[in-house]
């Protein structure tokens, strides 16, 4: 065995290797094919959106990316911007925080957007908004729940109602008559930055309203056995068993509770809301519950006109995120309809503006924390489809 | 270290040390230039990368940076010492997690923000330096815990070891609890709130301030590839090549395969601690127990065993194309994941014993020949 090398050996690597191990690094960052979208025309104005086409949540990025083209198709159908055409930008995180930082990088400093749409989980909006926010361009989340993502700055903004009110809802209506629940179980997805937010604040709620909790299980998302937890709740005899999960693990939640002879209204938050859940859980559903940002059978002719719009485009009924979505893009183009210029700083102070927006998913309008005060809306699942039940409004 | 003897020791590092001054001095010469002139490029890029080719393209390169450190890394274990690790991101998250919890709670009790203090080599920038060594050596102290029950398991079953660690950490690190978000709130704070860490739990460690910048990222792929190098042109490094080869024979020769299977898991482990804390302070993340999971670890794996085993050139590239390779498809839309996978199946067939064998690049190009301790034994 040799022992050491040669000392030429090691000036191998300073002419050799070291150099252009270095600048082979720095050409590839160079030799990266170019995107053809580049910055924006003179007769265009640029938007992106980031969201998780594809991975564990891609209904998510999928729907809310049908929502905002149709409303981008109805706007440049109707003329554009003060005669300027909208053109959108999307790219897929596959539900990476990571994925997001670089995505929203992107569309902010190479393809130079006016406006960022996006994301659905709020652990993706934490990691996009900063970027946003140093760059003075305005960011719409259409359905990150969690209170912190607008904190980040004055540019980040959401059109959805936000995890305190949302918990309240649920804990409100497991209180209510319809349910008269005294005891709740919870089962949380503890993976899940929106599952944690959600369960606290609706325990919150529910202890204020003088509910008791009687267990609180956990597992991971995309779990396949949840006897044990099951087990565990149907031993403490609850009223309802509160899921915020998402519509993935719902599912089988559901299956495996009625097979374990659990007959316990369940109830969840928006996380619940895919067509994809009535497919994995059918009929296991059935008399539970969840708060959702819309229902497609709200008899509103608003929402009514969408829904005949969204289903000539696309197949299907459109989810409360593409709703969202929907609702996302429309707000940003009024606001940059009023707005004096396409800068950031004056798109941004007129969203702030917002105020009683006609939205799909109600009347929305934008408080000075830049969250969205709406309704929520209750569904109840029945043939494994989700029915309407009640409209919840916003304490003021 | 508590590890058994099984062999006498033969060989000693300092044996072939030249005695005379001059020689010394060539060869310490040597061994710093490479240092001196990555960490000189490493700031020219700093300054010169993101005014050229802009921020988003400045990102990729800092990713690529961290992915390297990563990938060469993994292959002290993997590719040179043959044994097979796929916990690699959970040494990333811990020295992640560790350096980013003292740069946070660090500045929120000097400072009274979490913000970023100072400019290009201020303060701020020292601290964030010194806490992602401090990662590092966190990382190490898990490698060696880690690395201990490689002395009896081999193959798959040092895998499982490996992919458990990775799963532990992640579950635990869920359970942690809330960051505690202001200096006001720092003070109050009892000690119960510190246990367990206020790291965040399954939403992630958020507000970490943003020190990461190309320096810092290629200054840390400059040592860990020279670290690398040397270790692969010393008896140390061939001591590691032959228990890869042949784990009986090299015992045979008077190698201690304990402690160089050992070292081995503790060096990688280190240089992925400092990684960890160059990945939680980089703009647009969120250092988040889901990182510590297979998935990351397994990209890892597949630069090391695209780029070679044990060949650290092949190895950076691997992991550079690897890491630009997603955004480069990015065109495609939803279906970029599978011509990502479909483009990792060509290569593999194309080159399946890695894209430079066991070569380094410079032994490929012609003229340049094949060295004789190259060859394979």
């Amino acid at each position: 065995m040799h022992c050491r090398p040669s000392v030429s050996g090691h000036r191998f690597l300073g002419f050799g290797s070291f150099l252009p191990m270095l600048m082979l690094v720095a050409l590839f960052g160079l030799t990266i094919p170019g995107c053809p979208s580049g910055g924006s025309n003179a007769n265009e104005i640029v938007i992106g959106h980031f969201g998780s086409m594809s991975g564990s949540e891609a209904t998510f990025g999928q729907s809310t990316d049908n929502g905002i083209k149709l409303a981008i198709e109805e706007l440049n159908a109707a003329g554009g911007i003060n005669g300027k055409k909208v053109r959108l930008i999307t790219y897929d995180d596959k539900g990476d925080a990571r994925e997001a930082g670089t995505a929203v990088t992107r569309l902010v400093t190479s393809d130079k957007v006016t406006a960022v749409l996006g994301e659905v989980a709020s652990g993706l909006s934490l990691a996009g908004a900063p970027i946003c926010q140093e760059n003075g361009v305005p960011m719409i989340s259409p359905s990150s729940t969690n209170p912190k993502v607008t904190k980040i700055g004055d540019m980040i903004f959401r059109v959805c109602f936000i995890d305190p009110f949302q918990g309240s809802v649920c804990a409100k209506f497991a209180r209510s008559e319809e349910l008269n629940a005294s005891k709740a179980a919870i089962l949380t997805d503890q993976a899940s930055p929106y599952s944690v937010g959600l369960q606290e604040e609706f325990e919150k709620a529910f202890v204020e309203l003088g509910g008791t909790i009687t267990t609180k299980q956990t597992y991971q998302g995309g779990d396949q056995d949840f006897s044990a937890q099951l087990t565990g709740i149907r031993g403490s005899e609850p009223d309802v068993i509160f899921i915020p999960g998402y519509y993935t693990d719902v599912g089988n939640i559901a299956l495996q509770a009625r097979k374990l002879g659990i007959q316990t209204p369940m109830l969840g938050g928006d996380g619940w809301d895919s067509s994809k859940l009535g497919e994995v859980a059918g009929k296991a559903l059935d008399g539970c519950f969840y708060s959702n940002h819309y229902s497609h059978e709200d008899p509103n002719p608003r929402v009514q006109d969408y829904i005949k719009k969204y289903s000539a485009k696309y197949k299907g009924t459109p989810d409360g995120l593409a709703a969202l979505g929907y609702d996302a893009a429309r707000i940003l183009f009024e606001a940059m309809k009023r707005s004096k210029s396409l800068s950031g700083a004056d798109i941004a102070a007129e969203l702030a503006k917002t105020k009683d927006f006609d939205g799909v998913t109600g009347k929305i309008s934008i408080d000075k924390d830049r969250n969205a005060v709406k309704p929520a809306v209750m569904l109840e699942m029945k043939n494994g489809k989700p029915a309407f039940v009640s409209t919840i409004q916003p304490d003021k | 270290m508590t590890v058994p003897d099984t062999a006498p020791k033969i060989t000693s590092p300092q044996s072939a040390q030249p005695s005379d001054s001059a020689g010394k001095r060539t060869s310490v010469w040597s061994g710093l230039w490479p240092l001196a002139v990555g960490i000189a490029l490493a700031a020219v890029m700093h300054f010169a990368l993101p005014k050229l080719i802009g921020q988003y393209y400045s990102r990729i390169v800092m990713d690529i940076g961290i992915a390297m450190i990563m990938a060469v890394s993994l292959n002290i274990v993997n590719g040179m010492t043959g044994q097979f690790s796929i916990g690699h991101a959970g040494f990333m998250t811990l020295g992640g997690y560790t350096a980013a919890m003292l740069t946070y709670y660090g500045s929120l009790s000097i400072w009274g923000t979490s913000l970023k203090h100072g400019g290009f080599l201020g303060v701020g920038e020292w601290m964030f330096a010194a806490s992602c060594l401090v990662g590092g050596l966190v990382a190490a102290g898990a490698g060696y815990v880690v690395g201990l029950p490689s002395l009896r398991l081999r193959g798959d079953y040092l895998a499982i070891v490996t992919l458990g660690f990775g799963e532990i950490l992640r579950v635990v690190l869920q359970q942690t609890g809330k960051v505690i978000d202001d200096a006001e709130a720092l003070r109050a704070a009892t000690w119960s709130q510190f246990f367990p860490p206020p790291v965040g739990g399954a939403v992630g460690f958020d507000g970490v301030p943003k020190y990461t910048d190309l320096f810092w990222v290629y200054t840390f792929v400059t040592i860990t590839v020279v670290v690398a190098y040397r270790l692969k042109h010393s008896s140390l490094g061939r001591a590691m090549i032959s228990i890869r080869e042949d784990e009986i024979a090299s015992q045979a020769m008077g190698v201690n395969i304990a402690r160089n299977k050992v070292l081995a898991f503790v060096l990688a482990a280190f240089f992925a601690g400092t990684a960890g804390g160059l990945f939680a302070h980089e703009a647009g993340v969120i250092v988040s127990p889901k990182d510590a999971g297979f998935q990351r670890s397994f990209d890892y794996v597949i630069m090391t065993v695209l780029g070679g085993r044990g060949s650290i050139t092949g190895v950076m590239l691997a992991a550079t194309i690897l890491t630009a390779l997603p955004e480069a498809l990015r065109d495609f839309e939803q279906y970029r994941l599978i011509m990502y996978a479909l483009l990792l199946i060509i290569m593999m067939l194309v080159r399946p014993q890695g894209l430079f064998g066991i070569h380094e690049i410079w032994q490929l190009w012609p003229g340049r020949g094949t060295r004789t301790d190259q060859k394979k034994a």
